[in-house]
């Protein structure tokens, strides 16, 4: 195998008002023909940085050092014309994340497939056409003829992003860059497009970096992986050494903070502290200041890089002063499922009807969101409500929490008909927590404002029975008190969550709704808030409806799973019998679709892929 | 709790972040356009306040022995009247710094009602949607079909003209540019998370307007405060070049083009030195406006 791809001490700087940003910093990366790298990390760890330099997508006034070799070529050396002439597309093709903005609505897909290869003069607009077709028709398109002469809008995300990838492959690129190129899909849509990925590299001999911040997806995907942090790469070998037997602290508390579906659920380890701001590098080591086995040299002096070829870190540990961590204790012994316990909330054949309509006078357009669903959840319980997008869960859950009435239906919230409940009685009942924690809080107002505000509504006016409940609120999300000053955007996503969590539970409710409560969140930052969610429900006897489409959350989380699809409930039932024996062929899709963390069971070398 | 979930306090913290009020003080200092025309409008509007201090005489007090004197600069001009004197002997340099009173006192009044009307049909018709949405959207259709100067004129002239009659007409007619702003904003953050957390503590839409949306609208609503402030007062000067605005002998700087307008080819001061002052009045507040768009405009996140 040849070494195709060598970038050698890649640094990338970014001037900001405040000061420079290292976004990366001395990163090496060699790739051989053929070899697929997985690069990972959190966000704001550099991944995609590096992949934007290479492409020369990097903010204009970003400042970039080190070599970077394609095939013998110093790519640095060339001007932007000679680049975009002799490698965009031809040699080196990039896929994004999101697939809904990266097609131009106002071009046809065949139009914006044979563009570029035409402008290029690699084919004539016969022959792009051709291969354009050809391409529609192995990335899976059903109809490919019809569908050059589409826009965008009338393809769904999975195809959108099909296309994108034939795109990409129009000229026959040696390196095929995807950064996050299935974050924005569904599960089972995932699963196909990572297996169309692998298959079309195989049959193209074609090299790629898969760029993303899900483990699972690398493990099952890649030769080679390269675990990033801080701007640093702090880790890299092959993708078995790597995810079997971890080597920086980082990787290794990485690995334990995934939620695992094998087993009973173990608590997850959570990294504690904040990824570092990359304004002032750090003289020493830069997971230092999280690191658990940090010793005085780690802070003086860069950490050197040991190991060989095959498994390298950047850590001043070698393997004998590393202790191995024993796995976790589980939190449960096995799912318990409560019998009989009371109804905290009890939906009963819900219908939600959406209408709408084309123009103030166009023909009515009727969407059945939600579809005859009776769910029930119980006091003390976790019940996990899974099922992909457009399923009806986050419709079925706002009627649950009484915030929209359905078209048929009702809801019971301890026996009352949710009708009859005053909104403030509802609210002592039960409270949300949504995905996104960019958008649930007020920018406006200090965290000390968010989290008194359900009190102040209930007319609880003494300002200082008030404090003390914000404080405990704090204390209850383990925030320092200091913090209630600040305005949302200036703490974490991590920490923004833990404040829409105490806001929920400020005015002592029954029962939670969690909207994707962590899929918006790093792994690390998930496996905190989903740990603080756990001992929450344990310290209060909180009910739990958890909404997520990630099965292993579901395992880690809940008692009792219902599975959702185009509205309808199509399997529900204890945790363990779900997920072990699914009813339903949707639910067994989905558990087979999941990508699966087990590392232990890497032994098998993964298929050498490169055939040209 | 073991330690290590005890997190925050283990990270020795860099530089604090700033708080949003910080972010923009910072970002307004730095900002040449912001601070030029802030100290314009703030040096017109100290002028307009302390005018019975600065002017040099009587604005009101005619002397037909000193007709159309030059200004000081030109042949026969005196510093007994630095800027000369109008048709009827009246001091133009204290005309001008008494009709920076009108400007902006017209200004700031007809933008506040404007304010009022396009801000509070803006966040109704965003928040509930559905037909009262239809219903403002055609109010504002058919606000931006009528001819405005027309109409104010037309109503200056059976209302009769006051300088309260002059701010009200021009303030109802200038509250489409808040109303379609406030309006798209108010749907998106209607959309926020925060405000369905609100709505699940129990807060009423009352509450939720006031409390959740209206401090997201503050920033924007500040930014066409400022253009409308300029709109205004060009508003005020055409009404009152035309006749139908300020009455004489109340110093007007548009009022003091249409009375300069007959000498202005002999005498052309007396209609370039308002022309001026309307000038530096209304860049000054459009390079405010600009400055507090760009200043206020990436939200919270850095």
């Amino acid at each position: 195998m040849s070494k195709l791809l060598e970038i050698n001490n890649l640094s990338v700087t970014l001037p900001l008002p405040g000061g420079q940003l290292h976004a990366v910093r001395d990163v090496s990366i060699t790739l051989n023909r053929g070899e697929a790298l997985g690069i990972v990390g959190e966000s704001g760890s550099g991944k995609s940085m590096s992949a934007l330099a290479l492409m020369r997508l990097l903010p204009q006034r970003a400042l970039q050092t080190g070599k970077m070799l394609f095939d013998g070529t110093d790519l640095t050396g060339l001007s932007d014309a000679q680049y975009a002439q002799q490698f965009l597309g031809h040699r080196i093709a990039m896929i994004f994340q999101e697939p809904m903005t990266s097609l131009n609505p106002v071009y046809t897909i065949g139009r914006q497939l044979t563009e570029a290869a035409v402008q290029f003069g690699s084919y004539t607009p016969t022959a792009a056409r051709a291969r354009a077709l050809a391409l529609l028709d192995r990335v899976g398109i059903p109809d490919p003829k019809a569908r050059m002469a589409q826009y965008p809008h009338q393809l769904s995300g999975g195809q959108r992003q099909r296309v994108m990838i034939a795109m990409a492959l129009m000229l026959e690129p040696e390196l095929l860059i995807a950064d996050e190129p299935t974050t924005a899909l569904d599960v089972t849509v995932q699963a196909q497009i990572l297996d169309l990925l692998a298959d079309l590299r195989r049959e193209m001999g074609m090299a790629m970096i898969l760029i993303t911040h899900d483990l699972a997806v690398v493990a099952e995907q890649t030769d080679r992986v390269a675990v990033m942090y801080g701007g640093e790469m702090i880790e890299e070998g092959t993708a078995k050494s790597v995810m079997a037997a971890p080597a920086h602290p980082y990787t290794q508390a990485l690995l334990t903070a995934i939620p695992r579906m094998d087993g009973p659920p173990r608590r997850l380890g959570a990294i504690p502290g904040t990824v570092p701001s990359l304004m002032t590098p750090p003289k020493g080591c830069v997971f230092a200041p999280r690191c658990g086995f940090v010793r005085p040299d780690c802070l003086e002096a860069r950490p050197p890089q040991l190991g060989d070829a095959d498994h390298q870190r950047r850590c001043v540990l070698s393997d004998a002063d590393r202790p191995t961590s024993a796995p976790a204790a589980p939190i449960r012994t096995d799912h318990a499922e409560v019998s009989g316990g009371e109804a905290v909330i009890a939906a009963r054949d819900i219908t939600q009807v959406f209408t709408s309509r084309k123009g103030m006078f166009g023909p009515k357009h009727e969407i059945r969101a939600v579809d005859g669903v009776s769910l029930t959840l119980k006091r003390g319980e976790t019940l996990a409500l899974v099922g992909e997008s457009g399923s009806g869960k986050s419709t079925l859950a706002r009627i649950m929490l009484g915030l929209s009435l359905p078209t048929s239906g009702t809801v019971e919230m301890l026996g009352r008909p949710v009708a009859d409940l005053a909104p403030l009685e509802r609210a002592a009942l039960v409270q949300p927590i949504f995905q996104d924690p960019y958008s649930s809080l007020n920018p406006r107002r200090t965290l000390a404002e968010i989290i008194a505000r359900p009190l102040t509504l209930r007319g609880e006016d003494d300002p200082e029975a008030c404090a003390a409940k914000t404080r405990d609120a704090m204390e209850m999300v383990r925030l320092p008190a200091r913090m209630l000053h600040s305005y949302p955007s200036q703490i974490s996503g991590g920490q923004r969550q833990r404040v829409a969590i105490a806001r929920a539970l400020v005015t002592r409710p029954q029962a939670l709704v969690c909207d994707e409560p962590t899929s918006a969140l790093d792994v690390s930052v998930q496996a905190q808030i989903l740990n603080l969610l756990d001992e929450l429900q344990t310290e209060l006897g909180l009910s739990c409806l958890v909404i997520t489409h990630d099965m292993a959350v579901v395992h880690q989380v809940a008692d009792r799973v219902a599975v959702m699809l185009n509205g309808k409930l199509v399997e529900e039932g204890g945790c363990d019998s779900v997920l072990r024996n699914p009813s339903s062929d949707y639910t067994a899709r989905l558990l087979a679709a999941a990508p699966q963390f087990r590392p232990d069971e890497m032994t098998a070398p993964p298929a050498q892929e490169a055939t040209a | 709790m073991t330690q290590v979930e005890s997190f925050t306090v283990a990270v020795p913290e860099e530089a604090a972040p700033l708080t949003p009020r910080q972010l923009m003080r910072r970002r307004a200092l730095g900002h040449t356009g912001f601070l030029i025309g802030a100290g314009l409008i703030i040096a017109l509007a100290l002028i307009a306040l302390f005018a019975p201090l600065i002017a040099p005489h009587d604005p009101f007090v005619q002397s037909l022995s000193s007709r159309m004197l030059p200004p000081v600069w030109d042949d026969g001009g005196t510093w007994e009247h630095i800027l000369g004197t109008d048709q009827n002997g009246r001091d133009y340099l204290s005309r001008l710094i008494y009709g920076a009173r009108v400007s902006i006192s017209i200004g700031l009044g007809a933008a506040t009602i404007g304010m009022l009307i396009g801000v509070t049909l803006g966040v109704i018709a965003g928040y509930f949607g559905g037909w009262v949405d239809h219903g403002v959207s055609f109010l504002l259709t058919a606000q931006l079909a009528l001819p405005g100067l027309l109409l104010a004129m037309a109503l200056v002239f059976i209302i009769g003209p006051s300088i309260w009659v002059v701010i009200c007409i021009i303030g109802v007619l200038h509250w489409t540019y808040y109303l379609v702003v406030t309006r798209s904003a108010t749907q998106r953050i209607r959309n926020l998370d925060f405000v369905a957390a609100a709505a699940a503590s129990g807060a009423t839409p009352r509450q939720i307007i006031w409390h959740e949306i209206v401090p997201n609208l503050i920033s924007q609503i500040i930014v066409i405060f400022t253009f409308e402030l300029g709109i205004a007062i060009l508003a005020e000067a055409s009404l009152s070049f035309l006749g139908v605005g300020i009455q004489p002998p109340t110093p007007s700087w548009g009022l003091m083009i249409a009375e300069g307008k007959e000498a202005m080819f002999y005498r052309p001061w007396l209609v370039v030195l308002p022309g001026l002052c309307l000038f530096t009045l209304v860049i000054g507040a459009n390079l405010m406006g600009d400055g507090l768009r760009d200043i206020t405009a990436p939200e919270g996140r850095n």
